[in-house]
């Protein structure tokens, strides 16, 4: 299949596994941003590939394992409101929340509703206008887009009854956020969706300021690979800067109509992270003039004080401190089937991943 | 999280691993008994002198009608495949219908046809039934419910009870994985993928039974909800040895492989329901390929893997780069309501 066949060609990821090996010296920790990476990584076996001196970790690029307890609160709050619709993507759903999770206030009679895109949301809007909806609008620069462009057409369209519980989310805050905290880490393989986004500017400090590789990365194996390569380079040669593996998808201006839609909905704002506590402009806030769709100014709810599942070290995951298998829940008391922490729920989570591959 | 759910959620219907944590930690527990406890798609009961095989399905697809099928076609198909890999000669069917007030009637006469003819088409026929009519928003349209019975002949019934699997032997599928669930999430949801995928809803019996009249087989199952993934996992829990597969040799339709691709689904964990998985000793693999293909509906059948004595309990994939996964039973409900 066009697109994919020749990303995962095994003579490719060989020879690029060789020059790896040949090349590589320093002893070097890469942290892979994104859990669509640590998916392929792990699903295409590449971690064998590898010379025994690049050492892989998984960052907090979740969307859904990133969510602080307080926003799965939230959203739990806003179910049991009488005339409330949820709208959301799947896997939130599962993330287990202080007492409950989504799927059990569906069973309890709460009307929650599984969208692949936030334009259904809209449609279900449209459909009851006695209702009110409420979006749980999760994700980084990638899908904020979609509810920017889904608050836009509300607006325009004067559809009320929709709103958003925005939880959205910017990237290289956390990655900054996480070098300061002294999590050792020489270079960052990029999320390349995020970039087809915001362009590739967005990561300049961390080259600039941090001294650290920033390689914008697509999701197939082969591209992994280059992406690992073209950063081992940088490392040996002393030459840390921003570069584009995924040429065939992201442009260093990125997308300047997503930007625009951005910029015209959200504002950034401080946000509080799992595992990670508060990032300054780290998070996506509804613009004050389209509060009409911005749940949280248009009805109030009382969110008990959330507490963490015991024992879960989600957050230590996420920061690249810990591996799953580091959990004494792991693959016991925490599976998939009956998750405790964000990171197993998620089929992108950290942990979800290393359960379906651990051998 | 860890404690047990105090209500039904969507999950427990999915074929995952919660349907089978309800249906052993509820349902067998409650009706316990050496015929229930073997668990396959059919049971096998003696009756005087005479074996027969009885099963039962219900029907809740939505939508109704789908690319390559509808819930009447589906409902044959569904009961007379349960049989077929039973080792059954499927004979007699019930139908159960619950109609929603205010379902045209003639959509429910395309479905009675639909019926109708796949009946005819496996060379079953229907014999009993019944008609509940709810008021409206009581239930969604139109549920079905199929009951089957089937002769069993003696030689085939141990076919359902994964007896003398050894590490070595194949397993064998019929066709191309994933095709029903997929058709029916681009038929509801509105993805508007410009895809043909279709589902293979079709019935079974006159090819298993010409695979059964000419070869050894040891086990067959029919992948619908949860996939080849959970055939697979239920049957390593049986026999204590290992399963591995190769990704190459796993038959995904272009259509099915490029919107699991875009929705991070597995094929190996999308219902089918016109498939069978079949274990058979290496000796026969070529015999059954043979068989299989000379029939329609078995025209991309292929050797999908192997048992083996490695990591017990555990199916484990091998993709051409070196990878290698385990591949789960489906945890969750990742499809509701396609059969």
């Amino acid at each position: 299949m066009k697109y994919i066949d020749e990303y995962r060609k095994k003579e490719l990821i060989l020879s690029i596994s060789e020059r790896l090996k040949s090349i590589s010296k320093k002893e070097i920790v890469l942290m892979e941003v994104c859990g669509g990476h640590t998916m392929a990584i792990h699903r295409f076996g590449l971690t064998s590939l590898l010379p025994s001196t690049i050492h892989l970790i998984s960052g907090p690029g979740c969307p859904v394992c990133v969510s602080s307890q307080h926003f799965i609160d939230m959203a739990m709050a806003y179910s049991r409101v009488p005339g409330v619709i949820i709208t959301t993507y799947g896997d939130l759903i599962r993330v287990p929340g202080s007492t409950t999770s989504l799927e059990k206030e569906r069973a309890n009679g709460s009307d929650v509703r599984i969208v692949y895109s936030v334009l259904e949301s809209l449609e279900i809007a449209k459909m009851n206008p006695e209702k009110r909806v409420v979006f749980l609008g999760i994700g980084f620069e990638t899908t904020a887009p979609l509810t920017a462009a889904a608050i836009l057409q509300a607006n325009r369209d004067n559809i009320p009854n929709f709103h958003v519980l925005s939880a959205h989310k910017v990237m290289p805050p956390v990655m900054k956020a996480l070098v300061d905290e002294g999590v050792k880490i020489d270079g960052f393989i990029a999320p390349g969706h995020v970039s087809a986004i915001t362009g590739t500017a967005i990561y300049n400090d961390l080259a600039t300021l941090c001294g650290l590789g920033v390689v914008v990365s697509g999701f197939e194996p082969v591209d992994m690979m280059q992406s690992i390569l073209m950063l081992t380079e940088q490392i040996e040669s002393g030459t840390p800067m921003v570069e584009v593996q995924y040429h065939r998808v992201v442009q260093h201006e990125g997308n300047k109509v997503a930007q625009k839609a951005l910029a015209d909905v959200f504002e950034l704002r401080d946000d509080s992270w799992r595992g990670l506590g508060m990032i300054p402009k780290s998070g996506m806030k509804i613009r004050d003039e389209l509060s009409a769709f911005d749940a949280e100014k248009q009805f109030i709810v009382e969110v008990p004080e959330s507490t963490e599942p015991k024992g879960c070290i989600c957050g230590q995951i996420l920061r690249g401190l810990k591996t799953p298998v580091d959990c004494p829940l792991f693959a016991r008391k925490c599976t998939p089937s009956d998750p405790v922490g964000a990171c197993m729920v998620s089929g992108e989570g950290t942990c979800a991943t290393y359960y379906k591959y651990r051998s | 999280m860890t404690q047990k759910a105090d209500k039904v959620m969507l999950s427990h219907g999915s074929g995952g691993r919660m349907m089978h944590q309800l249906i052993q930690d509820l349902f067998i527990r409650h009706f316990r008994n050496d015929i229930l406890d073997e668990q396959a798609d059919a049971s096998i009961l003696q009756v005087g002198s005479f074996e027969i095989a009885f099963t039962t399905d219900s029907f809740v697809i939505d939508p109704l009608f789908f690319p390559g099928g509808n819930i009447g076609k589906l409902a044959v198909c569904g009961t007379v495949n349960d049989l077929a890999v039973s080792g059954a000669e499927p004979l007699y069917l019930s139908v159960s219908f619950i109609l929603e007030e205010g379902f045209p009637m003639n959509e429910l006469e395309i479905i009675v046809e639909s019926l109708a003819a796949e009946a005819r088409k496996a060379g079953v026929l229907i014999v009993t039934g019944d008609t509940k009519v709810v008021n409206k928003g009581k239930c969604d349209k139109l549920f079905i419910n199929t009951a089957g019975v089937g002769r069993v002949k003696p030689e085939d019934r141990t076919i359902s009870r994964a007896m003398n699997i050894k590490a070595g032997d194949v397993i064998i599928i019929n066709g191309s994985i994933g095709d029903h669930g997929m058709a029916v999430m681009n038929a509801r949801e509105s993805f508007n993928f410009k895809t043909n995928v279709e589902s293979d809803c079709a019935s079974l019996n006159h090819l298993i039974r010409e695979v059964l009249d000419q070869c050894s087989v040891k086990f067959m199952r029919d992948p619908t909800r949860g996939g080849v993934a959970t055939v697979l996992n239920e049957l390593v829990g049986k026999i204590g040895l290992g399963i591995e597969i190769e990704e190459s040799a796993l038959p995904v339709n272009k259509g099915v492989k490029a919107m699991c691709e875009v929705l991070g689904f597995d094929p190996l964990h999308i219902a089918n329901e016109g498939k069978v998985v079949i274990v058979a000793g290496e000796h026969e693999s070529m015999k059954i390929l043979e068989t299989l293909k000379k029939n329609s509906l078995g025209l991309q059948s292929s050797i999908i893997g192997r048992v083996v004595s490695d990591h017990p309990g555990k199916v484990v994939l091998r993709n051409e780069t070196g990878g290698r996964r385990i591949v789960d039973s489906l945890s969750g409900d990742q499809l509701p309501r396609i059969c």
